[in-house]
């Protein structure tokens, strides 16, 4: 076992693309569940819908995409994004939580059954299970490391280059870049909206929502506000994942993606500007450094044959382990305030 | 707020423009018969039936409101005062009636837009908000906030003057109802009759015209309560309307203007507290459900010196609401 090779790449995906797209998700989540308490079960179905909406707008005519403007794509996908909060929230945010949570987990579901279905990819040019690949090309173009870093802007630079003790590729450098970007940006929207009497609104309607009608509060149209706006996080996060994939593929889609964004959210600290941010960071760090034990296991013939067809799952099951131990002995996460967390809601 | 001239606690009337009597002045020598029209109804209720299932909860023929007076509902348990605080209010829909607040019908519309109206209510079983602080669920209670609104939220110095002068009537009431040294405590840790007295001091913080209070009194200290009264006296002196749900007879005497009785979801009395305390059918409800009652001695004056309600909140459905 390389250990060193181990360290290597587990310090370098802590902050690498796929980490930022778990944040992205996780600060929408935040948005939803952290401040306002909507139990949106469907993020991935956000980020399905920003990752999509990149490709199907921003791929060429020769794969069947619209071959507009990569900023067209990324604008087709918060308008989409923005759609798809007002479809689920319509006919839920009325009712009680639970019916949010059901209705967001069965659409996003539906999303990507459709995404990968051959109906669409006859009619949409989604590319049915193997997704759209190739509409990409534009951001790394534009890659501004090129002129400053000396980075060679051919289109997919592969090769790695060394910061520190991290290793990453000319192209997913430049995602990082443009991720955390946009991570910080809204990292100040959230903290700027959090401290105004806005959030005081999302906060108190977590609390008690009849609380918040009976002082005038337009309980509905608040809440329609938080979905869509953590939507579209969650969408970014698509976003992301598809420009650093060059791909958008619907199985990285599926309802676990959700529930692993809530596990960075819950371990960070929900309610907590930088709760989804510290979260996403340490929740993927832990994840690729499973993934990276067991890789090197799996190739040094470590396992026993009847666990080897199966050793992928095993870091899943480490972090559902962590998440229990997280729940019991430290459940306001990193960032939280526990005498917060156990005031009881008599 | 109508009317801040004229209006002494006792009885004393302010005449409208279109010459009708509003206050406490208004129900001088009225009839006391269960729906009487007052001279300057706020609130009228007409027909309104509420059923769960096979239960009917409310049914009220009809029933009118005075203006810039102190009414008292009272009842037994399960009376369906709650149930029609929640009707008028809109937090819940009767199967009939019609109902209005300030001449406009208020049937069929949103919870908050009542509330934007003028027609505050607070809860029997409290709502204060765990998670904030004191003085943050104070500053919610302030109308008409401009960075509750999302894009204006952004710029602080767009809100930060409001937010400033909401504070300072926020910090005032909190000195008025002895909160102030809470002011920065989680209202999660509040005893019960303190999220009481902050439910009732946010619902201030919208300065409404008519506030319906459900059982304020349930689980506040007996040193505070004397505070309250005058409180909500204060609150009739500044020309608002003031209904309210309580067992405590003390309080029901003392400060109430007029007093409606419900039993079994029926309205079966309604006059001054003198008249209703010696009226027939309100004793044989309170005796029906309540043996040992102090209703007799109250009425018949020998009120005794401590202080011992009729019947303290619901015990089956209001879980501890002692003081600490
Ligand atoms: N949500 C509900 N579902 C079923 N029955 C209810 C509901 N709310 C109230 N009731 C019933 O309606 C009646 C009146 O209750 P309530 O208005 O709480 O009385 P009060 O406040 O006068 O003590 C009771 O019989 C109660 O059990
Ligand atoms: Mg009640």
């Amino acid at each position: 076992m390389d250990w060193s090779q181990i360290a290597v790449d587990t310090f370098s995906a802590s902050l690498g693309a796929l980490a930022i797209v778990y944040v992205l998700a996780a600060q929408g989540l935040n948005i939803h569940y952290g401040y306002t308490g909507l139990f949106n079960f469907g993020q991935a179905g956000f980020m399905a819908i920003g990752a999509y909406g990149v490709a199907i707008v921003s791929a060429p005519e020769s794969v069947g995409g619209l071959g507009l403007s990569l900023w067209l794509g990324i604008a087709a996908s918060v308008v989409a994004a923005v759609l798809l909060a007002l479809l689920m929230g319509i006919p839920t945010l009325r009712l009680r939580g639970d019916y949010l949570a059901i209705v967001t987990i069965a659409v996003s579901e539906i999303i990507r059954l459709v995404l990968r279905s051959e109906w669409s990819e006859q009619h949409l040019s989604t590319g049915g299970n193997s997704g759209i690949n190739g509409f990409a090309g534009p951001f790394y173009d534009n890659n501004l490391l090129a002129r400053i870093g000396g980075i060679p802007a051919t289109r997919f630079n592969a090769t790695r280059y060394e910061v520190g003790p991290f290793q990453y590729s000319g192209r997913e450098l430049w995602v990082m870049v443009v991720g955390w970007f946009v991570v910080a940006v809204f990292a100040v929207l959230t903290m700027l909206l959090m401290r105004s009497p806005w959030g005081r609104v999302l906060r108190s309607i977590r609390e008690n929502e009849d609380a918040a009608r009976s002082l005038g509060k337009n309980v509905q149209g608040y809440k329609m506000q938080a979905l869509v706006l953590g939507g579209v996080m969650g969408a970014f996060g698509g976003i992301v994942l598809a420009i650093f994939q060059n791909l958008a593929l619907p199985d990285d889609f599926v309802t676990r993606t959700t529930f692993l964004a809530y596990a960075a959210l819950i371990l960070g600290g929900a309610a907590r500007v930088g709760g989804p941010i510290v979260g996403g960071v340490i929740w993927y760090t832990l994840f690729s450094f499973m993934n990276n034990v067991v890789a090197q296991m799996k190739s040094a013939d470590l396992f026993p044959e009847s666990v080897k067809a199966n050793a992928g799952q095993l870091p899943f099951v480490f972090l559902g382990v962590a998440l229990m131990l997280l729940v019991v002995f430290r459940p306001q996460g990193i960032f939280g305030d526990r005498k917060e967390v156990e005031l009881d809601a008599r | 707020m109508p009317a801040d001239e004229g209006s002494t606690p006792e009885a004393s009337g302010t005449t409208t423009p279109k010459g009708r009597v509003s206050g406490p002045g208004g129900l001088l020598g009225l009839d006391p018969t269960v729906g009487v029209s007052k001279p300057d109804p706020i609130l009228v209720a007409d027909g309104v039936v509420r059923r769960f299932g096979g239960v009917t909860a409310v049914n009220v023929d009809h029933v009118e409101f005075q203006r810039g007076a102190i009414t008292a509902l009272i009842g037994p348990n399960g009376a369906g005062k709650t149930t029609f605080f929640n009707l008028l209010t809109c937090f819940d829909q009767p199967q009939e009636g019609d109902w209005s607040f300030n001449g406009q019908p208020l049937k069929g519309i949103a919870p908050h837009v009542v509330a934007r109206r003028g027609l505050i209510r607070t809860f029997q079983l409290t709502k204060v908000l765990t998670k904030l602080t004191v003085i943050e669920n104070m500053r919610l209670g302030a109308t008409g906030q401009r960075g509750e609104r999302f894009l204006p939220a952004l710029f602080r110095g767009g809100w930060r003057a409001q937010e400033q002068s909401n504070t300072e009537r926020a910090d005032d009431l909190l000195v008025r109802f002895k909160m102030d040294h809470m002011r920065e405590q989680f209202a999660g840790q509040l005893s019960g009759g303190q999220r009481k007295l902050l439910e009732m001091a946010r619902a201030l913080m919208t300065e409404p015209e008519l506030i319906m209070l459900d059982e304020p009194m349930a689980g506040v200290n007996p040193a505070l309560k004397q505070s309250l009264l005058e409180h909500v006296k204060s609150l009739r002196d500044e020309g608002r309307t003031v209904i309210f749900v309580e067992h405590d007879m003390d309080m029901v005497f003392d400060i109430s203007d007029w007093v409606v009785v419900m039993a079994e979801g029926r309205i079966i009395a309604e006059g001054t507290p003198e008249q209703v305390g010696r009226n027939q059918a309100v004793i044989d409800a309170y005796l029906g459900s309540h043996h040992d009652s102090e209703l007799d001695a109250i009425i018949h004056g020998d009120v005794p010196d401590h202080e011992v309600p009729i019947v303290t909140g619901d015990p089956d459905r209001a879980p501890s609401e002692e003081d600490r």
